[in-house]
């Protein structure tokens, strides 16, 4: 990995909880326009690791680096830091009290300080960018939950971030609305985002990952391309781990 | 002569008592949002001692009864810290305030503990201090589910403000005993005002009413399918 090309690394975090030790040393470097995807068993920690990537969790050891600058133990500046690493959620968490637009501008206006009329029109871009331009005058509760996603994608991308870390973005939905959500990923993934991704969509783990992390027990048990850790003999945890779901396919 | 006509003569002492009473209440209802309002924030996001002090506050405003709270600051507060001089409708409006305040912290807390702590996660991910993300995406949302609980205080203040009656406030139920007390027509004078009451009472739930229907949002807090 060539060392000036990457943008976000993560060293040694370890995170407990009472007697739980959820993360035990994670270590992994992001290159620009990288697709990170992790997999494996609920409970190991992926979300967590997720969070304390932008400190909505503060990690008990370890370090974290954007573009150089230490994310950790940044004190006020993190909120700096979370302007240039946006998060997508399971749950959308989209503002309930606004519209799908005033959702995307809220943080423009409230952080960024950009006047009215920029920030709709900012707003208004981005959720063109997910195919919910039509919508932007629409409260949460009348969005279908893969619209929801969407507009909460684009309300991370109105920040321009440097990453993107998506939280089991497909988990709480129907295929159909998971491909909605798939299908704007990827686009992304194409046009150069970077993209830390937690999730147990396979296929799409397959086709866009530039790696994939398996974890295990707080560490990264296996790494490598979708390639590697699918037909390489070497690897077999994954497999397995994937395995579990083939075998409800009734073969 | 008749009780209307009695109601004709004296029409100037009642509107200025219901001016009284109305003033009582706008002024309580106020300094009960906005002394309310922080403690609320206080008691969720406060340090251990900020909770502490709000929380005795709440005690003591909560514990006594009013009379016992008007008197209290009416003969003994007020004069103790040199501020005898005080007008009984100040010191009315005041005591009704703070005591209100006590009611009204527990109503916002409520409706803050309330929202999805996803909310606060939300807004904090997209650089949001916490301060931005409580004003600008906690209380909207907090304040439109503490408005129907919120509208109790308005009926309650309004029948609370007639003890001011005690220490000589000359609101409406003072009005009312005075013109009893010259007309000697103690039921006829005593309903009329008790439907002056309603009348206050019923206008204001409208108007609580209408706010609430105007800031109501689309599948947020309605419950309604």
């Amino acid at each position: 990995m060539s060392d000036n090309n990457i943008v976000l690394r993560v060293e040694d975090i370890h995170k407990s909880f009472g007697n739980n030790e959820v993360l035990r040393g994670i270590s992994f470097g992001v290159r620009r326009g990288e697709t990170k995807v992790f997999i494996g068993p609920s409970g190991t920690g992926k979300s967590t690791l997720l969070r304390c990537i932008n400190q909505l969790t503060i990690p008990d050891r370890g370090s974290v680096w954007l573009d150089g600058e230490e994310v950790t133990n940044s004190g006020a500046r993190i909120n700096y830091f979370r302007q240039k690493i946006g998060m997508v959620f399971q749950n959308y968490y989209l503002f309930d009290h606004l519209t799908a637009l005033k959702n995307v501008e809220l943080a423009l206006l409230k952080v960024r300080g950009m006047s009215r009329s920029e920030a709709r029109e900012k707003a208004l871009t981005e959720l063109r960018q997910v195919g919910l331009e039509d919508w932007a005058d629409h409260y949460p509760a009348e969005l279908s939950g893969g619209q929801a996603q969407r507009v909460s994608i684009a309300r991370a991308l109105a920040m321009d971030p440097d990453v993107i870390l998506f939280d089991e973005p497909t988990s709480a939905l129907d295929p159909e609305l998971t491909r909605e959500v798939l299908e704007v990923m990827k686009k992304l993934a194409l046009q150069g985002m970077t993209m830390l991704v937690v999730t147990h969509e396979m296929g799409f783990a397959c086709s866009v990952a530039t790696e994939i992390l398996f974890m295990e027990n707080g560490v990264v048990a296996e790494q490598g391309t979708p390639d590697l850790l699918m037909h390489d003999p070497k690897f077999t945890r994954m497999k397995n781990f994937i395995g579990q779901f083939d075998s409800y396919r009734g073969d | 002569m008749d009780v209307l006509s009695i109601l004709i003569d004296w029409s100037p002492y009642i509107v200025a008592g219901i001016a009284a009473t109305l003033g009582l209440v706008l002024i309580a209802l106020g300094i009960g949002i906005l002394l309310g309002l922080p403690m609320a924030l206080g008691q969720v996001y406060g340090s251990r001692p900020v909770r502490w002090a709000i929380g005795i506050y709440v005690w003591f405003f909560r514990g006594l009864p009013i009379l016992v709270l008007l008197f209290l600051f009416w003969f003994g507060i007020f004069p103790g810290i040199g501020l005898g001089d005080l007008p009984a409708f100040v010191v009315g409006a005041v005591v009704l305030g703070l005591r209100g305040a006590a009611y009204q912290s527990q109503i916002f807390r409520g409706a803050i503990q309330s929202i999805g702590e996803g909310q606060m996660i939300a807004a904090r991910s997209l650089g949001m201090s916490r301060f931005i993300a409580i004003y600008s995406v906690i209380l909207p949302q907090a304040m439109r589910i503490a408005l129907p609980g919120w509208s109790n205080e308005y009926p309650n203040m309004l029948t609370d403000s007639a003890v001011c009656y005690a220490i000589g406030v000359a609101e409406l139920l003072t009005v009312t005993s005075r013109i009893v007390s010259q007309t000697y027509l103690t039921m006829p004078i005593f309903l009329a005002s008790a439907g002056i009451f309603i009348l206050l009472n019923y206008g204001g739930i409208k108007v609580l009413h209408g706010v609430e229907r105007r800031i109501a949002i689309p599948g947020f807090g309605s419950g309604a399918v």
